[in-house]
């Protein structure tokens, strides 16, 4: 095979994996959306804030070290321990839902019955508020995360397409693993909103809230839950794009990039979220590579969102969405 | 006591249907216009001018304009900066191009083709409704920042690929360059500004505003009975971009005088903008105002007392204070989700049987 057609098929593969990473942040996005019908564009932050959370566990990281030293002129940065991963993941899985809990009672409860435009700006507001939160409690320094996840070049990959090809593909350890958790994800996620009680009444919410209210539903309850999952997949996210990129501001703009991957995929479907992840990843990699050379490069930039704005005149409900009936 | 309308008779159908009907409300009017274009030129000094109130016009007629987009036409736009981007780029060739013409000209002209590529950007807007539609604004942010850096032709092939205001005069007073003065500058802003609000209140409340809010409260229901949504879509985006392509040409030149696209015109402007209206009021010319001068004020307030009187390092006040907007728009969101312009109001209703309400 020619050069050119295995390094584009390389760029491609990668494109994919950067695409299940996509999916998974959209994935956070179509829960709240579906159960709530709240454009939650807090998303992203709380993937950082995640993120920050479980290194600042991990490290011993005294909470609010920065401002109580400001304050009382104290010197405190830590406490002196280092927790395994998993402990540090399960603590941060529990601020998650303290989060989803506070989020409920104190924004979303008082927000019931106002225009989806107003509730977006609502998750806006949080996303700066968690965004001070984050970097006030941790620091707002790059962080290093690890949690023993394989990274490097995948060296078996290499070999075999090298023999059988005469050229090695870079494929990253970390990528294949962010895929099968993600497949992993998506699994549980559909038994659990098919098979489960919750899931069902989460299904419930989502189609119509009086109905649901009327049949014994706790509306309440399903937005904490339905934000507790949220926030755990943040997480999932977080520890993913932490690790391959280290824990930092730039973290939470990766809700912006999920955003055209949920318009191409429609709002309101899970595959939509995970396929619309791998076009958009695939095809900004692949354009990069064949057209980027030729109009100064850097197009991932805007590139996923164009690719959605061209699909969308087409198809204005996106590719697995519900079609869109109005009614006067 | 105040804002009565008893003994104000209208004798004509003028009278009935002008913008302030109530007298109290037309003198409080006359009086702001008396000491912003009478009293403030005459005591600002730069730290003023530069902290306050040359950003503060600014940013109203950025916040005018996505308001007459968001506002009142309903279209949810997340394109701002990179309209902005636009004007600050267009006048800069423009002034560039032909130093000879007035930088008055050259500003209203940037206007003009940013309501070109906003007109160009708008056009989905046809097919896509909603969030879709703030999200396909997107792509304009993006694609327009990232224009603006990759082709070099855009900031005359510069090395630090910054682009530079140039000193340009009006009757004789430098406004933008190095030597401007503190009143020079403000003086500027704020004759735009106030033709542009002028311009925004008359167009919003004759026919074009009506059409636009007809498309707003019911997209359908509107085309039933004759508002053609091509014509009145894209007239929203154009003007609307009119008003933020002015915008950005003035932040640009009289307000920072060097600009890199990306942190001059990021995704975060767009945000702040659209908090502006947002906390101000969505369809209210008073809001544009309110809520840019409460987001020009704050930061500078807390900024003052946590780093002035606190002693605070400067990163970790910008935190707080990125914590204290956060939880001020979801607090103004929670409380008064009509914003600014609607506590005025109801302030209003009060004071009018103020000190006896009953």
């Amino acid at each position: 095979m020619p050069d050119q057609l295995l390094y584009a098929i390389e760029a491609g593969l990668n494109g994919l994996m950067a695409g299940v990473l996509y999916s998974l942040v959209a994935l956070g996005f179509v829960l709240i959306f579906k159960a709530s019908g709240i454009f939650n564009y807090a998303q992203g932050v709380l993937a950082l804030f995640a993120a920050l959370t479980l290194v600042g566990f991990q490290n011993g990281q005294i909470p609010f070290a920065h401002l109580i030293n400001a304050v009382f002129g104290t010197d405190l940065h830590e406490f002196g321990w280092h927790l395994p991963a998993i402990v540090a993941i399960v603590l941060t899985g529990a601020v998650m839902v303290g989060l989803a809990i506070i989020i409920e009672r104190y924004v979303l409860k008082h927000l019931v019955n106002q225009a989806p435009i107003i509730l977006f700006m609502a998750t806006i507001g949080m996303a700066y508020f968690l965004e001070g939160l984050g970097d006030i409690m941790w620091g707002a320094d790059i962080k290093k995360l690890d949690v023993g996840l394989p990274q490097g070049i995948n060296e078996t990959i290499d070999t075999v397409t090298f023999n059988a090809l005469g050229y090695g593909f870079f494929i990253d350890n970390l990528d294949i693993v962010a895929s099968v958790v993600a497949a992993l994800l998506v699994i549980s996620l559909t038994i659990f909103s098919q098979y489960s009680k919750q899931g069902r009444a989460l299904r419930a919410v989502a189609d119509d809230h009086q109905a649901a209210l009327s049949v014994g539903i706790s509306l309440r309850f399903i937005w904490v839950l339905v934000w507790s999952i949220a926030g755990f997949v943040a997480l999932v996210a977080g520890i993913m794009w932490g690790s391959k990129s280290g824990v930092q501001f730039s973290l939470s703009l990766i809700a912006l990039k999920a955003l055209p991957v949920l318009m191409l995929g429609g709002f309101t479907s899970i595959p939509g979220a995970i396929v619309g992840g791998l076009i958009i990843g695939m095809g900004e990699k692949l354009f990069e590579f064949f057209v980027g050379p030729m109009i100064g490069g850097a197009t991932e930039n805007w590139f996923a969102y164009a690719l959605a704005l061209l699909f969308l005149v087409f198809r204005p409900q996106g590719l697995f969405g519900e079609k869109i009936i109005e009614r006067v | 006591m105040f804002y009565r309308e008893a003994g104000d008779f209208k004798t004509s159908y003028a009278d009935d249907s002008q913008t302030f009907p109530i007298r109290f409300d037309r003198l409080r009017y006359y009086a702001v216009i008396a000491v912003a274009f009478g009293v403030i030129p005459f005591f600002i000094n730069d730290y003023w001018a530069n902290a306050v109130f040359v950003p503060f016009l600014i940013y109203a007629i950025a916040a005018l304009g996505l308001n007459i987009l968001t506002g009142y036409c309903g279209q949810v736009s997340l394109g701002t900066g990179g309209f902005m981007a636009v004007g600050a780029y267009a006048v800069y060739k423009l002034m560039t191009a032909f130093p000879e013409v007035s930088i008055l000209i050259h500003v209203l002209l940037a206007g003009g083709i940013t309501a070109v590529v906003g007109v160009l950007f708008g056009l989905p807007s046809l097919r896509i409704k909603g969030f879709y539609l703030a999200v396909a604004t997107l792509a304009a942010q993006f694609f327009l920042v990232w224009l603006f850096n990759k082709v070099p032709w855009f900031y005359n092939y510069s090395a630090s690929g910054q682009i530079s205001a140039p000193e340009r005069t009006v009757l004789g007073h430098a406004v933008t360059g190095a030597s401007t003065t503190a009143p020079a500058k403000y003086l500027f802003c704020l004759i735009i500004l106030f033709a542009l609000a002028w311009l925004a209140r008359n167009l919003t409340r004759g026919t074009v505003g009506r059409k636009w809010m007809a498309i707003r409260d019911m997209d359908i229901a509107a085309e039933i009975i004759g508002v053609n949504p091509l014509t009145t879509k894209l007239s929203a985006f154009a003007i609307s971009s009119f008003y933020i392509g002015v915008a950005g040409a003035l932040f640009f030149s009289v307000y920072l005088g060097a600009v890199e696209v990306g942190e001059a015109f990021g995704i975060q402007k767009s945000f702040l903008i659209l908090f502006m209206i947002i906390i101000g009021g969505l369809g209210s010319i008073f809001g544009s105002f309110a809520g840019a001068a409460f987001l020009v004020l704050l930061p500078v307030l807390l900024k003052n007392i946590l780093v002035g009187h606190l002693g605070w390092a400067t990163d970790l006040a910008a935190h707080v204070e990125l914590m204290i907007v956060g939880a001020l728009i979801v607090i103004f969101l929670i409380a008064e989700p009509h914003g600014m312009a609607q506590l005025w109001r109801l302030a209003k209703e009060k004071l009018r049987l103020w000190p006896f309400p009953h």
